[in-house]
């Protein structure tokens, strides 16, 4: 099986790959997948007045995984937190030009980016205002 | 140095090119069908099918009279259990095999009994994906009629006590099937001393031509029978029909010869090659560990698991060597290699597996590039991965409630 050149490409020259202090103000941490399983995403996004201002992943897992997780932070950076809601697994699978047998990466990275989301919402929930 | 490079011997080898040159006149010149008994071009087709049947079966210490041609180990196993099991199902239908077989013996397994045929025992294998002897020894009732082992592992290159399970099988007057495609031209086989009545092999796991392979079937001692499963004109002591490939059969007898006469050299090179490939990886990157007997294995194995870093993952990085991984990910299943399961290897470092075989025409400088290789890609896709970063903070990953999907 041949991989799509844009796979290729981020698994190469993956992008946005790292990670923030779980405990940073506004940092949001998704962590989707099992070892067993044989991919585990793990998804963070930096967020500033509603807008996603930097984002990063780690992944284990196989090249389309990696490809997957670092396609969806490269689309993260910039979004609102409702327009990052928006990012569907199919997109990815179109991007990406994702085989039938891979399409469970891209779900694996939408499910990341819903978790990110949720995580830096729970936190700005429980977050005290007036905390300096 | 050329690219890419070729590290993927146990799936398949390239043929020497003295097996090509053997097998070149039989193609236009000497095109006959070996079962034509009233002319020349049948007599020079048969004289070249009867000199590689010597050769063949001098490398596995047989007689000429016991080498049955087919298309391949898979068939010769399918034929070896399926036609065994039909000749001798009035005395039983029991069925030894292990886990850790390849799947052209387990899958035969399982369709003769899904089909009500057989009834067959799976036996265990140890961590370093041993059959116990004794085990098989207790799987035995009155109603076994074959036992079925491998002599070498395809994917950890283990290889097992054949000679003292053909000594129990012998005992119990039970036949004993060996699939030795791994095995064959690679180490001794000696079916008398191994006590063997039926053995699986191809020609090219041996740098023979694709599409060729034999089942040895004991001719003395006891005389071993078994119902064709391809019934036509009778070839191969009616065991196996169909028009010898000549061509083929040639190579494979050439390819013997060779794997004869070079095996000592061939191994001492090879073995000596693996365990610099192994010990410079394994000093380089921690949590690496060896899949498989330490000592007891196939000199041109080598399979290790790389802890946090997924196995397609570091094929994937390494584009330019050719390896195969226990990894599953292209599986719908998502189940990682069944063999390394078997040895009780967790399902994590399954997926993080890598094989490698080297061969006959790999060369030092090969070995030098790939050890250089996947020390840079492991590290890479370490520092890529979540669970690295994890195990680094000192989060013990097996506490970890994980999302599985």
């Amino acid at each position: 099986m041949a991989y799509s050149d844009k796979v290729v490409d981020h698994f190469n020259n993956p992008r946005n790959m790292g990670s923030f202090k779980k405990d940073e103000e506004g940092v949001g941490t998704g962590m989707v997948g099992a070892p067993e399983c044989g991919d585990v995403m793990k998804l963070q996004i930096k967020v500033q007045n509603d807008t996603i201002v930097d984002a990063k992943f780690k992944t284990f897992g196989c090249g389309s995984a990696i490809a997957s997780s670092s396609l969806a932070t490269e689309w993260l950076k910039g979004k609102t937190i409702e327009e990052a809601q928006k990012i569907k697994n199919t997109d990815i699978v179109q991007e990406l030009n994702l085989p039938p047998v891979k399409i469970h990466c891209s779900v694996l990275a939408e499910d990341a980016i819903k978790a990110a989301l949720t995580d830096y919402q729970q936190k700005a929930d429980t977050q005290p205002i007036d905390t300096k | 140095m050329k690219l890419p490079i070729f590290l993927d011997n146990h799936s398949t080898t390239p043929m020497d090119p003295r097996v090509l040159e053997a097998m070149l006149p039989y193609f236009v010149e000497k095109f006959g069908n070996a079962a034509s008994r009233n002319h020349a071009f049948g007599w020079a087709a048969e004289e070249g099918v009867e000199q590689a049947r010597k050769q063949i079966a001098k490398l596995i210490k047989a007689d000429s009279k016991e080498i049955v041609f087919t298309s391949g180990a898979t068939e010769s196993d399918n034929l070896a259990l399926k036609g065994s099991l039909e000749m001798y199902k009035e005395k039983g239908t029991h069925i030894i095999t292990a886990t850790t077989e390849h799947r052209a013996v387990l899958d035969t397994a399982k369709s003769l009994e899904a089909k009500g045929l057989a009834t067959v025992t799976y036996l265990p294998v140890d961590k370093f994906g041993m059959v116990n002897p004794q085990d098989v020894q207790n799987a035995i009732t009155d109603k076994t009629i074959l036992i079925s082992v491998m002599l070498a592992n395809n994917e950890i290159g283990t290889i097992n006590p054949i000679q003292e399970i053909g000594k129990i099988a012998k005992a119990r007057g039970v036949l004993f099937h060996c699939d030795a495609t791994q095995g064959v031209g690679k180490i001794p086989v000696d079916v008398q001393v191994m006590g063997i009545d039926l053995m699986s092999f191809s020609a090219h796991k041996l740098y023979g031509p694709k599409g060729i392979g034999a089942l040895y079937v004991r001719k003395r001692n006891p005389r071993v029978r078994i119902a064709a499963q391809m019934d036509g004109g009778g070839h191969e002591r009616g065991m196996r029909s169909g028009t010898l490939p000549v061509p083929l059969i040639v190579g494979f007898g050439k390819a013997c010869e060779i794997c004869e006469q070079e095996m000592t050299v061939e191994t001492a090179r090879l073995t000596k090659m693996r365990d610099r490939l192994q010990t410079d990886i394994m000093t380089a990157l921690e949590e690496s560990y060896l899949n498989g007997h330490p000592a007891n294995r196939l000199p041109g194995n080598l399979n290790i698991s790389f802890a946090y870093v997924e196995g397609e993952s570091l094929l994937m990085g390494m584009k330019d060597i050719a390896l195969s991984s226990g990894s599953a990910c292209t599986s719908a299943t998502l189940e990682p290699s069944y063999v390394l399961r078997a040895l009780g290897v967790g399902t994590e470092l399954a997926h993080s597996s890598i094989r490698f075989g080297l061969g006959r025409f790999n060369t030092d400088d090969e070995i030098d590039y790939t050890i250089k290789k996947v020390i840079e890609v492991v590290t890479k896709l370490r520092e890529m991965s979540p669970l690295y970063e994890m195990a680094k903070e000192g989060v013990d990953l097996k506490s970890v409630q994980w999302a599985a999907h």
